[in-house]
């Protein structure tokens, strides 16, 4: 692959409209990481509500308007409804704007090329169009908060048929439910096409002698990823199809027979639909989304453990199949969102039985994990610290979702804060924290350059001690019976009793977004930071066989790979650390 | 550019025996399969929750229109293999003159579609909004004319400025044939699904 021989691009070619895979990755993980920004200041404002129910809101309360067409707050208070439009933002933004762009757009794209000694992606242009039809489904969700009647507002899961009636103050298609569902579509699509390409990518371009029993746990992390949002995105985008001819059409999709809102009987639609199958749908993409979210992180975590405890991971193997078992399963676990809608329970048992068994190699590759740190010579970096701090995260995560597939516990439990405080656990202080641990670990990569170390600690330990104390108590808020989504839950009984812990939870969220601002200045002055060799982490993998930054083309001669992906520490070779790419040890 | 010196765009891995190309339109068409099996399956859901659901005269389909457009499809879709059987034989001018006419039919598929079927249902109020069976045959057929017109337009470049590739490599641009063929021969098999689900059952 001749990186020697590339005419001078303009700016725009070479910065704006690339091809180059490690721009694009960039490109995207720097708007996805703006995005997380977005998406926690909303629920950082909504929390203000929460804790202080129609207080006015410090600073920021006059900001978001105090006219009559505002619906955000009134007077420095929040509204009802700009509580729920914040809130079905925050989820659709963190999710599919933050997490997912910055774990699958950002890391599969810069480093799953590199760790396969590829030149560039098998589709460097359909790679293009890819983060580009994702900015603009992300304009699209930004510009709805704008429009008259604002932004979505019936939850990041857009029930009907609330969210088929929801909106129509507004303009017929500009207006925020509708909006919702085409910046879905853009996004349905850019996915659509990066995971295309990221399997073509895996399957056709490893570099000579790197099989698939020798590719960094990443990389099938990324595989595996690709697999889900390539298969389970579709029916959501079938979904979104039906609910804009429910809102556009006035099709009757998702609206049973003799529906009555506000004391009417909406006679514009013909009935005969059901809502339930919305749901059906819309958890058959958001189930395997979970997986989707957490793999990628797993990845990171593989990666960064194995060279920071100094020798392979343990079962390496175990943890490849358990990922390809849990892809596999993801698909059949949907309907445990769904126990208390009376959908049987015949149904219940089964998704509770699929519920349980996919939990089997979740534990595996935990326990994997945990195993490989016995008897290593662990060093405490940043990017390790981050990632151990995954896994009793991702565990308390994942634990506390097992009375959830169970439908006996789950129709106590469902609805409420506790259902936060799960999956929170395993995307917030779970994936967030691996996200993190992959900036710091492969800063030096992309830049050249690396991360300040006191910076760094000085922001992971007031990120885990703040997200824990922003979710632990949504456990306690849940097991009283609260509802997840009540504008003031003081005006309740049982509500009022659990105002401390709801306190705790948002001085832990304000704490939380403090302790980014380490964060936020390492890595800006870092980009002119310290410069740092190709292999500072001294890993094996074959990023690090690149120079840093990687140039066009990204390795001056392809790579052939002689051995596994950790071979830390292997008795007889002359260093702790046996690269990939060279043969003689 | 890049585009050019990555391995197995135009010759096949020795593994997979797929050139990327053709790998992508395979995974393309699957994520399609779960794209229709959605709809399809919200078809069943819609269908057999509804105890008030059409009978075939109180549709108002015609089986003879369907029936003709099924056979044009077909038709369409063997029209495409002779086109690229023609690239492989090296007649670019036979390649294009029968990929002309599968984007003709397939322009007669549409014009019968509107015309005869949509044209004239919408005339009579049978609209997506009058029942749910009106909604799920508009929005599955809307969504494979969609695909049809899509098809048109790939197949329309290729007959155009994308023919200039048959110049510089000609292997390359056969490639593309085959797998605007693939893309054409799944939108056919939508169709075979189609017809029988709303004229026949």
């Amino acid at each position: 692959m001749s990186g020697d021989h590339h005419p001078e691009l303009s700016f725009w070619r070479k910065y704006i409209f690339s091809i180059d895979h490690k721009v694009i990755g960039v490109q995207y993980a720097v708007t996805a990481l703006v995005f997380l920004m977005v998406g926690f200041s909303l629920i950082m404002i909504m929390r203000y509500q929460m804790a202080y129910p129609g207080q006015s809101i410090p600073v920021l309360g006059n900001l978001l308007g105090s006219d009559e067409s505002a619906y955000i707050a009134a007077d420095g208070s929040m509204l009802p409804e700009g509580y729920n439009a914040f809130g079905a933002m925050h989820g659709t933004i963190m999710i599919f704007l933050g997490v997912v762009p910055l774990a699958v757009g950002g890391f599969g794209n810069y480093v799953m090329p590199l760790q396969i000694g590829a030149p560039d992606m098998s589709f460097p242009r359909l790679n293009m169009a890819s983060y580009w039809v994702f900015f603009v489904g992300g304009v699209i969700m930004l510009a709805s908060f704008f429009v008259t009647g604002g932004s979505a507002n019936s939850g990041w899961t857009s029930y009907p048929p609330l969210s088929d009636i929801a909106n129509e103050g507004g303009h017929y298609f500009w207006n925020g439910q509708t909006m919702w569902l085409l910046g879905m579509v853009f996004l349905i699509t850019s996915s659509l096409l990066g995971s295309i390409n990221f399997i073509v990518t895996i399957i056709h371009l490893r570099a000579p002698g790197l099989t698939f029993f020798r590719l960094p746990f990443f990389v099938w992390a990324q595989f595996i990823t690709a697999f889900l949002l390539l298969l389970a995105f579709p029916p959501l985008e079938a979904a979104g199809v039906l609910q804009l001819m429910d809102r556009l059409f006035d099709t009757s999709f998702f609206m049973p027979s003799g529906l009555i809102v506000g004391g009417q009987i909406l006679d514009q639609y013909s009935g005969g639909g059901n809502p339930l199958l919305w749901q059906h749908l819309f958890w058959f993409l958001a189930h395997p989304e979970v997986y989707v979210l957490i793999l990628p992180a797993m990845g990171i975590v593989g990666d960064v453990i194995a060279n920071n405890i100094r020798k392979p991971l343990w079962g390496y193997n175990t943890l490849v199949y358990s990922s390809i078992f849990l892809g596999f399963m993801s698909f059949v676990v949907w309907a445990h969102h769904m126990f208390i809608t009376g959908m049987g329970t015949t149904l219940s048992a089964f998704f509770a039985a699929t519920t349980m068994i996919i939990s089997v190699p979740s534990v595996i590759i935990l326990t994997c994990f945990l195993i490989s740190l016995w008897g290593g010579a662990i060093r405490y970096t940043v990017p390790m610290l981050f990632a151990l701090s995954f896994l009793p995260m991702f565990a308390i995560g994942g634990l506390t979702g097992l009375p959830l597939g169970l439908p006996a516990s789950d129709i106590f439990l469902h609805d409420t804060y506790y259902v936060i405080g799960h999956f929170h656990y395993v995307v917030a202080p779970g994936t967030v924290m691996a996200l993190f641990a992959g900036i710091y670990y492969w800063f030096p990569k992309v830049t050249g350059r690396s991360m300040s170390k006191t910076l760094g600690l000085l922001h992971f330990w007031p990120s885990f001690i703040c997200m824990n104390a922003v979710f632990m108590p949504m456990f306690f808020v849940g097991l009283a019976g609260v509802s997840r989504r009540l504008w003031s839950q003081e005006e309740y009984e049982l509500g009022a009793l659990t105002m401390g812990w709801v306190r705790m939870s948002s001085w832990g969220a304000w704490g939380l977004g403090v302790a980014q601002i380490p964060f936020i200045i390492n890595f800006f002055i870092s980009i002119r930071g310290k410069k740092v060799d190709q292999n500072p982490w001294q890993a094996t993998t074959l990023e690090w066989a690149a120079p840093s930054p990687p140039p066009h083309g990204n390795f001056e001669v392809t790579p052939v790979v002689h051995r596994g992906p950790y071979e830390y520490s292997v008795p007889g070779h002359k260093n702790d650390f046996s690269p990939q790419h060279i043969s003689e040890a | 550019m890049s585009a050019e010196v990555l391995p197995y765009t135009v010759k096949p891995h020795p593994v997979s025996g797929l050139y990327s190309g053709k790998m992508g339109i395979w995974l393309f068409l699957a994520s399609e399969v779960m794209l229709f099996g959605a709809l399809f399956s919200t078809y069943i859901f819609l269908r057999v929750g509804d105890p008030a659901w059409p009978s075939h005269e109180e549709t108002h389909l015609s089986i003879p229109i369907g029936t003709i457009n099924t056979l044009i499809l077909i038709t369409s879709s063997i029209t495409m293999v002779m086109a690229w059987a023609s690239c492989k034989m090296n007649n670019i001018a036979k390649a294009k003159m029968w990929l002309t006419v599968t984007a003709g039919l397939a322009l007669a598929f549409l014009v019968l579609k509107f015309s005869l079927e949509y044209y004239p249902k919408i005339q009579h109020g049978n609209v997506p909004s009058k029942s749910t069976f009106y909604a799920i045959y508009f929005t599955m057929t809307g969504l494979h004319a969609l695909h049809i017109i899509g098809g048109v337009a790939v197949i329309a470049y290729f007959i155009g400025p994308g023919a200039k590739l048959w110049k510089t490599d000609p292997e390359y641009y056969t490639n593309r044939i085959e797998c605007t063929g693939l893309y054409w021969h799944f939108v056919d098999l939508v169709w075979i699904f189609l017809f029988p689900v709303f004229y026949l059952l």
